[in-house]
């Protein structure tokens, strides 16, 4: 056990050391072992701390002296603070500006309101909600840090830019250090000063390329996430001011009518991180930063915060107004933005759209707050970290092969990058096929919700819908065949591959192991705060384990069937320029009516007119505006 | 032996029936349309027939889906038939129908691709309506499983009837009956060919014929749960349920997309969500 607390160290730590080595470290291929070696012990140490705190059913707590580390941070806070300050007055965002000074003038008053309140009893706390966090940073962070190196070398050619990957990498090190310490933190302002540190992080990786829309982007998601804090900071006030506490697991043991303010302003924090509507544009707009950093921040990891956070905070929301408003946020953010997902041709905004949905979802089941809502929430968390990571990186491979996002330039991809594609695919199929990961959870969240207010289940049932047309028709696409086709998959490096196909192979392992993940990671935490286990049953996990292998025996088909068979090109009415499959080299062709020839082109159906961003994005923002209002109306009233 | 017994029968006598029920279809179309009609074992013959017929090809992945498509539609009613979880099964089925549109999706052929993203369409239509089904049951038997909702005392329709219609509703689009025949059809001369199926011969045709047979004896059997405290009714309603959808295949012109997707998703809130509305005010107050 006296291991522990050295590796959540090591964690927190090591990474900030590691940022201080790719600012210094100036050759490339260097810098590439660095990342390399580095992500493997962040790894090796995050799973460490599984195999040390293995079926542990009590959370660890520590108490650390405060003294030096809090000034450190205090100061570390206020500099993040004047420099944002400095840089929206140079670039002349004055939103920004005067949400800074405000959240800089919220940090005194804590500071000077708060002084002499002691130590915290307990800072840092390791549950197995924490672990799963760190499993999440740790496996997944490090498999895309890898990813990152071969990619962003050929970022900057593609982009035409200059390489600043050193900074790139600094960042990206600094924000899973401070994602370590944020799973950790049990006392609020710890918390607080991990998550402004993510917020700046994500700020400096979205403006990365430096174009006009990545500075835009950045400040807007900038400006949203200091509301959040603010808003935080406010909770952490008024939580202390009324009940001299300032810890979280403090916090959800207090009589909910009593700290509903801070609790509200707490999970708005967490509303905006996880991009829920109305904040969801900030998370769209930070589509332009490169691939592996939508794949790490705004996928996997940093909007996971969000609803760590509210997962965190949903035993005070059972049964309450303000839990069922919140709720009815996440709701509305699943099923308008899967509609709106329908409509889109580019694949990271329809990646996007996607992400918001899900941790809409989660939203939905954290709001609700039974303890199989909770089972549901951190078993979507699990998946969709994993899956999306994948689906984002191999986007990413793929619009470096075919210098495009569009999903109608992805005509029978397989052919052209089969590899990649089986990626793709996989990373689909666990978003929303039976029996892999992101439909075991809806439909988990399906039955959690019916139990507890089949009302709420309606999002569920339409948004769902939704998610089956976007992903089948994007799939459909991958897998036409389409003859002549050329390889455009020669351009990816060896250590994207490791990253794409271990994230593949994790995406199937959680599929077959997720009644072990359930049992022994999620299961003692909703014991420990819920004292009821929830699981699925045995007969349905057998059921999905039959559906797994019937789809993997797919593959062994193509194998297996006979190839003496007669090919034809497809039926054109007799208009097709030639019949025979030997002779036939072009393209698919045929003859028009004024006798020229034309080749065959297949588009998709979007319906922009029913489920278009403008049209569904404007209800969505009155709607959620609206619920926002209702959600602190209701503490006051 | 208990899930052993029932599985088996299931894969062995479904294709009887809904060969059967196929065939009675075609006499009864055959009637209302003023002809004699084929032979009641017309469809057999049909496949058998196809059976033997080579098995022209686009691209060599194409059958695979269909294989697949076959594999989970039964597997579909080997869950029902079992007495599953309900959703599982609905989820089942929606799998199956992801690699029947993959696989007219794979063919690259105008006609397919258009049956399959009509069919697609279609699945999105009929979802929500059949998931509001299962809350329903759930709401009724307080389990998610077929078994208790057949083992339910009294019948469920009587709690259910706004669900029974939406459902019955979608179920036209679920068997591909006209007005809702979008994704491909048996009537010659429209518009896109056979949709989905217009790149696959011989075995691969036969393989979607057969899979038709156990996706609507699945279906019957869903109908089958409304009226289940009673047997006999039961088989009577759902068979009557059938002769509903015959004619009013037989009597409707087929719609477009827009007008599938819009009445479905209507009649799923109106019917549907309404009728879990009154069960849950009636539970709550």
């Amino acid at each position: 056990m006296h291991f522990v607390l050295p590796i959540m160290g090591f964690l927190i730590f090591f990474p900030l050391l590691v940022m201080l080595g790719m600012l210094a470290i100036k050759n490339r291929s260097i810098r590439g072992w660095a990342v390399n070696l580095s992500a493997f012990l962040i790894a090796a140490a995050s799973v460490a701390l599984l195999v040390l705190r293995f079926n542990a059913r009590e959370p660890l707590r520590y108490a650390v002296h405060s003294g030096l580390t809090g000034h450190l941070m205090t100061v570390a806070s206020l500099l993040i603070t004047l420099y944002i300050i400095f840089a929206s007055v140079r670039d002349k965002k004055y939103g920004t500006l005067s949400l800074a000074v405000i959240q800089l003038g919220c940090f005194l008053t804590a500071e000077i309101m708060m002084d002499g309140r002691g130590e915290a009893e307990c800072t840092l706390l390791l549950d197995n909600l924490s672990m799963i966090m760190v499993l999440l940073v740790g496996v997944v962070g490090s498999l895309i840090c890898i990813f990152a190196v071969g990619y962003m070398e050929k970022y900057h050619r593609h982009k035409q830019m200059a390489d600043r990957s050193r900074e790139f990498f600094a960042a990206i090190f600094a924000f899973i250090s401070a994602m370590f310490g944020l799973a950790f933190s049990n006392d609020l302002t710890w918390l607080l000063f991990f998550w402004e540190v993510t917020t700046f992080c994500s700020f400096k990786l979205i403006s990365y390329a430096r174009r006009e829309d990545a500075i835009r982007n950045s400040y807007r998601a900038l400006m949203m996430n200091i509301a959040g804090g603010i808003a935080f900071q406010l909770g952490i006030l008024f939580l202390y001011k009324a009940q001299g506490v300032f810890e979280l697991d403090k916090l959800i043991l207090l009589a909910p009518e009593a700290v509903m303010l801070p609790a509200v302003l707490l999970a708005f924090a967490g509303l905006v991180k996880s991009a829920q509507f109305p904040f969801s544009s900030w998370l769209l707009g930070a589509m332009v930063a490169p691939t592996p950093t939508s794949a790490l921040l705004h996928s996997s990891t940093m909007v996971k915060a969000g609803v760590y956070l509210i997962i965190r905070l949903s035993p005070l929301f059972k049964d309450t107004p303000a839990g069922l408003t919140i709720a009815l946020i996440g709701g509305v953010t699943f099923l308008l933005s899967s509609l709106i997902a329908i409509s889109k041709h580019n694949v990271k905004k329809l990646l996007a759209y996607s992400t918001v949905s899900t941790l809409g979802l989660i939203v939905l089941c954290a709001g609700v707050g039974t303890y199989q809502t909770i089972w549901t929430a951190v078993l979507l968390m699990i998946f969709h970290a994993v899956a999306k990571s994948l689906l984002f990186l191999s986007v990413g491979t793929v619009e470096q092969g075919i210098e495009s996002l569009n999903i109608e330039d992805m005509d029978a991809l397989i052919m052209r990058m089969p590899k990649v594609t089986l990626c793709l695919l996989i990373g689909i199929a666990g978003m929303f096929i039976a029996p892999f990961g992101m439909l075991i959870s809806k439909w988990a969240a399906l039955e959690a919700l019916i139990k507890a207010n089949p009302m709420l289940s309606f999002f569920v049932v339409f948004g769902s819908s939704a998610t089956l047309f976007f992903y089948t028709k994007w799939m459909g696409k991958l897998i036409m065949i389409k003859e002549p086709a050329q390889m455009q998959e020669g351009h990816v490096s060896g250590d994207e591959w490791f990253t794409m196909s271990s994230l593949s192979g994790l995406t199937l392992f959680i599929c077959i192991a997720f009644p072990l993940i359930s049992s022994y990671l999620i299961d003692p935490y909703i014991q420990y705060v819920y004292h009821q286990g929830a699981n699925m049953s045995q007969s349905n996990e057998i059921i999905m384990l039959i559906m797994l292998a019937l789809i993997l025996l797919l593959p062994l088909q193509i194998f297996l069937q006979s190839k003496q068979k007669k090919r034809v090109i497809a039926y054109l009415c007799g208009a097709n320029i030639t019949e025979n499959k030997q002779d036939y080299e072009a393209n698919l062709q045929y003859h028009t009516a004024a006798q020229t020839t034309k080749e065959v082109e297949l588009r998709n159906y979007y319906f922009e007119g029913l489920f278009g961003e403008e049209k569904l994005g404007k209800l969505g923002l009155i709607l959620s505006v609206v619920l926002l209002a209702v959600l602190f109306g209701v503490v006051f009233i | 032996m208990k899930v052993l017994i029932p599985a088996v029968l299931f894969i062995v006598l479904a294709p009887i029936a809904g060969g059967l029920l196929n065939g009675i279809d075609r006499i009864l179309s055959a009637r209302i349309q003023k002809r004699v009609g084929p032979h009641l074992l017309q469809p057999f013959y049909d496949v058998l027939k196809l059976m033997k017929k080579e098995n022209v090809i686009v691209n060599r992945s194409q059958n695979v889906y269909v294989v697949c498509f076959l594999v989970f539609t039964i597997f579909t009613g080997v869950l029902f038939f079992t007495g599953a979880d309900i959703l599982l099964t609905v989820f089942s089925s929606t799998v199956a129908g992801v690699f029947l549109v993959l696989g007219g999706y794979s063919t690259y052929s105008p006609y397919s691709f258009i049956g399959s993203e009509r069919e697609l369409i279609s699945m999105m239509a009929d979802e929500p309506m059949v998931i509001m089904m299962a809350i329903g049951m759930y709401m009724v038997t307080k389990s998610f499983r077929i078994s208790d909702m057949i083992a339910y005392g009294s019948p469920i329709l009587f709690a259910l009837p706004g669900i029974f219609i939406g459902y019955v509703f979608v179920l036209t689009i679920k068997m591909k009956k006209s007005p809702f025949d979008l994704s491909s059809s048996h009537h010659a001369h429209q518009e896109v060919v056979s949709g989905i199926k217009t790149e696959f011969s011989g075995k691969s045709l036969a393989l979607f014929e057969v899979a038709h047979w156990y996706e609507n004896i699945f279906l019957l059997g869903t109908i089958y749960l409304f009226f289940a405290s009673n047997p006999m009714v039961g088989v009577v309603a759902t068979l009557a349920v059938y002769f509903l959808e015959i004619c009013i295949d037989n009597m409707a012109a087929r719609v477009k997309w827009q007008l599938l997707l819009k009445s479905s998703w209507l009649v799923a809130i109106v019917a549907g969500a309404v009728n879990i509305f009154v069960l849950y005010l009636a539970e709550y107050l």
